[in-house]
């Protein structure tokens, strides 16, 4: 099993916002996490990614075999997980290429690799730009600074792409996006599946999920995960949203 | 001993030291420099050292400097050190024409005073003074708050030599000049540093001044430059400021633009114990651009004194200042910015801003951006800011592999790449660069000379990529 989630408790500044929740992927699969908002979907990709203030009060992330409740958030990038932000952050003066330079150097140290040559490095990029259909001065700018919102997500992906990970959590990568440009997203996801990556989609959508075949879908309400089914609950949500689920919850 | 006796002992004994001094050591100059020396004296006695009572002197504590035993020579003591081999060093790329000082004397070896084939002038002070009187009479502490500044006061009392340079009418000097101040000696020092420089009528020039220490001595450089932009001439100033944690400068700069004039400082100042770096500019004539900017990086218990004073005294000119730092430690900072816009001056632009970054809870900058304007159609604005480095950056770069260090050298990097990307030479700005990277990394160490690029070829900066080179 590639990731292991049991009985996750998430408090920030104190208010709990995951309360129990419990999730397995293995390699090769894809799950879609639906689930109206404000639900705690962000604050469990962030807490899986590790972020500080995101406080986990009980039970424990297992990656790889291996509980990461205290591995640093670099640490987790090095060992394959991935987030793609729902709200990817602006970095003045950091331009894309340095900032994926020194990322994929960091990755081949952590591994003992000598840094990655001038050459194969821009000849990487070339191939992950055409991946996500970016264009190329894109990359000379500053990290998502002035990006439009659907450039943000691109620019997400294409990180993926160059990072390479084992899971890759992408949150609410579909939002903002057009409808080509949803197409160009997805054909890069899948593009990258192979028997050992796994994904966890986060969306509200069921139109990427037509694109990105999902394994499963769950629906995560109040902190937990309260259903789970095969692609066709995404469609039964689509069509009759989220108060049934919601009953059925408040009836347990 | 309380604060001000202390103050006061250096005064007494370095208006003692000249009064026993200057009619042997001064005595071959012409009168008027003679006079100026007296008139300076008389005034520095008047106007005693700054204390943190006065006005632009509130949050720069020079006690601790001043209380320190200093000695002050009046010829250069170059015999003790080997002068080659202090300044033995290749330049990469970056073809200067070097003037070297040690302990604020010319060093020997070449003529003290070059004409170069284009007819500019450059070299010694002491000796400039002998050679163009005329010069001097015309130029020499015209332009410096001669009746109120007390550092100015005393270096003109004292000062000997320092940088000289002319150039004449429509000269464009292809090379950048390079003043390298150099502060060696195994006792504390006190030196008076006095530059002139003056840009004749459509000429260009690009300086670059570095003071750099190579111990651990004290030492006290009170050093004042006066600069001269005339009619369309174009000046690229850059101060590099490498010193020792007991080292203290007082940099005064007096730039004085005529009409159609730029001119643009940009001080770099990457360790000190204490710094006070006084930038005045005059703009007196109408259509000139001034652009005044500076980063600054600190740590232990160093200060950084950031103060500029920009007169626009005619219309159409335009003035820019841009300060950034990032203070680590118990480091301390001021800046103040001050722009005057007389009652003439119409259509002025004039804009200051300043940035900071504290690193820990007990760095600290006093920031004051200031706009006096008396001329009702003008375009200012100002605007400081003081802030930790962006927690929500850092998690981004943390979440695709980038270690907390490394994250934080980027974030760090990026705020003041802001300043150095304004070095138009790129030479000299990836030197510069290079050298702010390594400060960041806490890896510059004080014999890391300026421009000058002793030794192996520093070593690659990981996350750069410099695409033209590929
Ligand atoms: N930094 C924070 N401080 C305090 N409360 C927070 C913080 N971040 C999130 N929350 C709260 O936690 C709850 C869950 O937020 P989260 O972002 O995980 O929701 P979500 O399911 O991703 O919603 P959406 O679908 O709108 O993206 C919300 O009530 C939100 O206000
Ligand atoms: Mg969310």
């Amino acid at each position: 099993m590639l990731l292991n989630i049991r009985n996750l408790h998430v408090s920030i500044e104190g208010k709990e916002i995951v309360k129990g929740l419990d999730l397995s992927v293995n390699n090769g699969e894809v799950h879609a996490i639906m689930g109206p908002n404000g639900t705690g979907k962000s604050t469990l990709a962030l807490a899986i990614a590790g972020k500080g203030e995101y406080t986990i009060t009980q039970g424990e992330i297992i990656y790889k075999g291996k509980n990461i409740n205290n591995m640093p958030p670099e640490d987790r990038a090095r060992e394959g997980i991935f987030l793609g932000f729902q709200y990817p952050v602006e970095i003045p003066g950091v331009s894309i290429t340095n900032f994926m330079r020194t990322a994929i150097n960091e990755h081949r140290e952590y591994k003992g690799l000598p840094p990655i040559s001038a050459p194969e490095f821009l000849a990487k990029m070339e191939d992950k730009k055409k991946l996500v259909e970016i264009q190329s001065k894109l990359t000379n700018r500053s990290v998502n600074e002035g990006f439009s919102g659907g450039e943000k997500k691109k620019n997400e992906i294409f990180q993926m792409a160059m990072l390479e990970p084992t899971l890759s959590i992408l949150d609410e990568t579909d939002s903002g996006l057009d409808i080509d440009a949803l197409r160009v997203v997805a054909n890069g996801v899948n593009k990258l599946r192979t028997k050992e990556n796994a994904f966890v989609i986060i969306t509200h959508y069921q139109r990427l999920l037509e694109y990105i075949v999902p394994d499963f879908v769950h629906v995560l309400y109040d902190g937990r995960i309260v259903k789970s089914g095969g692609k066709r609950l995404a469609v039964e949500l689509e069509e009759k949203g989220y108060d049934w689920i919601k009953k059925e919850f408040e009836m347990n | 001993m309380s604060k001000q006796n202390k103050n006061i002992a250096l005064k007494n004994k370095l208006i003692n030291l000249f009064e026993e001094n200057k009619n042997s050591i001064f005595k071959n100059e012409p009168q008027y420099i003679s006079n100026l020396r007296n008139q300076a004296i008389e005034k520095f006695y008047q106007l005693g050292f700054p204390t943190t009572k006065m006005e632009g002197w509130r949050n720069t504590d020079l006690t601790k400097a001043l209380s320190k035993n200093y000695n002050h020579f009046f010829s250069s003591k170059q015999n003790d050190v080997d002068v080659e081999e202090l300044f033995k060093c290749e330049i990469h790329d970056f073809d200067t024409d070097i003037v070297s000082f040690l302990n604020g004397f010319y060093v020997n070896g070449n003529s003290q005073l070059r004409t170069m084939s284009d007819g500019t002038i450059v070299g010694s002070l002491a000796k400039a003074i002998k050679q163009y009187p005329e010069i001097f009479e015309n130029y020499y502490n015209k332009n410096v708050q001669s009746d109120k500044n007390a550092f100015v006061t005393l270096n003109t009392a004292f000062a000997q030599d320092g940088l000289f340079i002319y150039v004449p009418d429509g000269v464009e000097v292809n090379k950048a000049i390079q003043m390298v101040s150099i502060i060696n000696h195994n006792e504390n020092l006190f030196i008076q540093n006095r530059n002139l420089i003056i840009l004749g009528k459509n000429s260009r020039l690009t300086l670059v001044h570095c003071d750099d220490s190579i111990n651990q001595q004290s030492s006290f450089n009170n050093s004042v430059t006066e600069i001269f932009v005339e009619e369309n001439a174009n000046l690229d100033h850059y101060k590099l400021q490498n010193l020792n944690n007991d080292s203290t400068l007082i940099n005064s700069t007096f730039v004085y633009q005529k009409a159609g004039s730029n001119a643009s400082t940009n001080s770099i100042t990457l360790n000190g114990g204490l710094i006070r770096n006084d930038t005045f500019v005059k703009l007196n004539g109408q259509m000139c651009d001034a652009n005044v900017y500076g980063v600054y990086l600190m740590d232990k218990t160093q200060h950084i004194d950031n103060h500029v004073f920009i007169d626009h005294v005619e219309p159409n000119c335009s003035s820019n200042e841009l300060f950034k730092g990032i203070l680590d430690e118990d480091a301390t900072g001021v800046f103040n910015g001050h722009v005057l816009v007389r009652r003439n001056a119409q259509k002025t632009r004039a804009f200051q801003s300043n940035k900071n970054i504290l690193l820990t809870d007990t760095a600290s900058i006093d920031t004051q951006p200031f706009l006096e304007i008396y001329a009702d159609d003008v375009k200012c604005g100002h605007g400081a800011t003081v802030g930790q480095l962006d927690t929500e950056a850092m998690f981004y770069l943390r979440s695709r592999g980038i270690t907390e260090a490394n994250a934080k050298l980027l974030l760090m990097y990026a705020f003041a790449a802001e300043v150095i990307n304004k070095i138009s030479i790129k030479p000299l700005r990836d030197r510069i660069d290079d050298m702010v990277k390594k400060r960041l990394r806490g890896e510059l160490s004080i014999c890391d000379k300026c421009v000058l690029h002793c030794g192996s070829p520093a070593k690659e900066i990981h996350f750069d990529i410099d695409m033209s080179k590929v």
